[in-house]
């Protein structure tokens, strides 16, 4: 008997459960490496180099190469994790957000300002749930 | 006798950290949050409590997905301030309670929660930002600190139930302490917030308002909460919620809400801030 993954109705949405962490492991590892200066370093100058240290898939290569924030979530990508690729990008939580919500900067900054993305209508995929029989 | 006598749950925010060492606390987007933090401040130098227990999450610092404890105890003198992936937070090392941190590692374990027990650790902003926000920016930390990480970063984390249940324990255990310590303990993370996937940037909060309300007048429902709840209606990352339950549970029956701050937004989520006491509580 497997666990019910009933968060899988979830909009938008890749839980780090099992099924992800067995696809993502390596990806995630190599975002861990980040934590140290020296290898953000080498990642930096020479970045298909230093990740030939990792046995990743082709598609989680090109999502790290290309910056495919959206598409590391789903070949296993852990969002603590590949936020790591991001601060070595100078960037933010709040930049990658936007990117992986397709919004720009500033319209996602507005979103949030205005008191963040509604949950109404976001509950659920569409189909899997009627918005109305629930909360 | 060593004695809980209060309670803090706070957000853990990476960014309210960064506004602080960089000093944008005055703008005119961080202001209202940090006004908000003031009163807290007061009232934690007033309590001087003599050590705090942290409940909250490393995010791939400490720990990666080599080893995931599900519940850990740091049990060190001292622990340094980790490298998050843009250089450690200029913040004060973190000092330790080793006598008491022991103490409950041995207690709670023969209590039914096998703790797993750190020696050495850094910790990172799930930790340091807590002791900023109630704290400010002293030259060294006010006091000692056991910090206790609770896995939310590898679905599944433990249950909101089991979570309480560790809090009951921790207060068990304090009070079997021989020396007469004022400890109070932090339950840290969320409230409503999403950092990943196209549904990022959700924010809930008429489910916040109803769980800080909950702290006081149901606690016990809150805990029944289930994961897949906290996600759909809070946010993926929302489910950082069970580790106010900790906090909630080494209280006892009878609180009292002496303080409360929500505002949205702090980069991504909704930050909330609550202080509670024990009854009797000095």
């Amino acid at each position: 008997m497997t666990i019910p993954r009933d968060y899988e109705s979830i909009p938008g949405t890749y839980v780090y459960d099992a099924e992800r962490g067995r696809l993502g492991y390596v990806l995630n590892m190599f975002c861990m490496s980040l934590n140290k200066a020296e290898n953000r370093k080498s990642f930096k100058e020479n970045e298909a180099k230093y990740l030939d240290r990792f046995a990743l898939s082709a598609e989680q290569r090109r999502t790290v190469l290309e910056r495919d924030w959206l598409g590391m979530l789903k070949v296993g990508g852990n969002i603590y994790y590949t936020i790591k690729i991001a601060f070595c990008d100078g960037l933010t939580f709040q930049d990658v957000a936007g990117m992986m919500s397709g919004v720009t900067k500033e319209t996602y900054a507005k979103m949030m300002l205005a008191g963040g993305r509604s949950v109404q209508g976001n509950r659920y995929k569409d189909g899997t749930a009627p918005e109305a029989t629930h909360g | 006798m060593a004695k809980i006598v209060a309670g803090i749950a706070t957000s853990h925010v990476p960014a309210i950290g960064v506004a602080m060492d960089k000093g944008t606390t005055g703008t005119a987007y961080w202001q209202p949050l940090f006004k908000g933090y003031e009163p807290a401040r007061e009232w934690l130098a007033k309590l001087a409590p003599d050590v705090a227990i942290i409940v909250y999450n490393d995010h791939a610092c400490a720990f990666s997905l080599e080893i995931i404890p599900t519940f850990l105890i740091g049990v060190a003198g001292r622990f340094p301030i980790a490298d998050e992936g843009f250089g450690p937070r200029p913040v004060p090392v973190v000092q330790g309670h080793p006598a008491l941190a022991w103490h409950l590692a041995e207690s709670l374990i023969l209590d039914e929660f096998d703790m797993t027990i750190a020696n050495e650790m850094p910790v990172d902003h799930g930790l340091t930002v807590p002791l900023s926000v109630t704290c400010g920016q002293p030259a060294a930390w006010p006091f000692p600190v056991i910090p206790l990480c609770v896995n939310v970063v590898q679905y599944p984390p433990p249950t909101g139930a089991r979570c309480f249940k560790l809090g009951m324990a921790i207060r068990r255990a304090v009070e079997r302490f021989d020396q007469d310590l004022r400890v109070v303990i932090y339950g840290t993370g969320g409230m409503s917030h999403q950092l990943q996937g196209e549904r990022a940037g959700l924010i809930n909060r008429e489910f916040d308002l109803a769980f800080l309300d909950g702290m006081t007048r149901d606690p016990l429902a809150l805990t029944r909460i289930t994961h897949t709840e906290y996600m759909r209606e809070a946010g993926s990352e929302g489910v950082e919620m069970v580790m106010w339950h900790v906090m909630r549970g080494a209280l006892g029956d009878e609180v009292a809400e002496v303080y409360r701050h929500y505002h949205v937004p702090a980069s991504n989520t909704a930050a909330g801030l609550m202080i509670l006491e024990t009854r009797g509580a000095a």
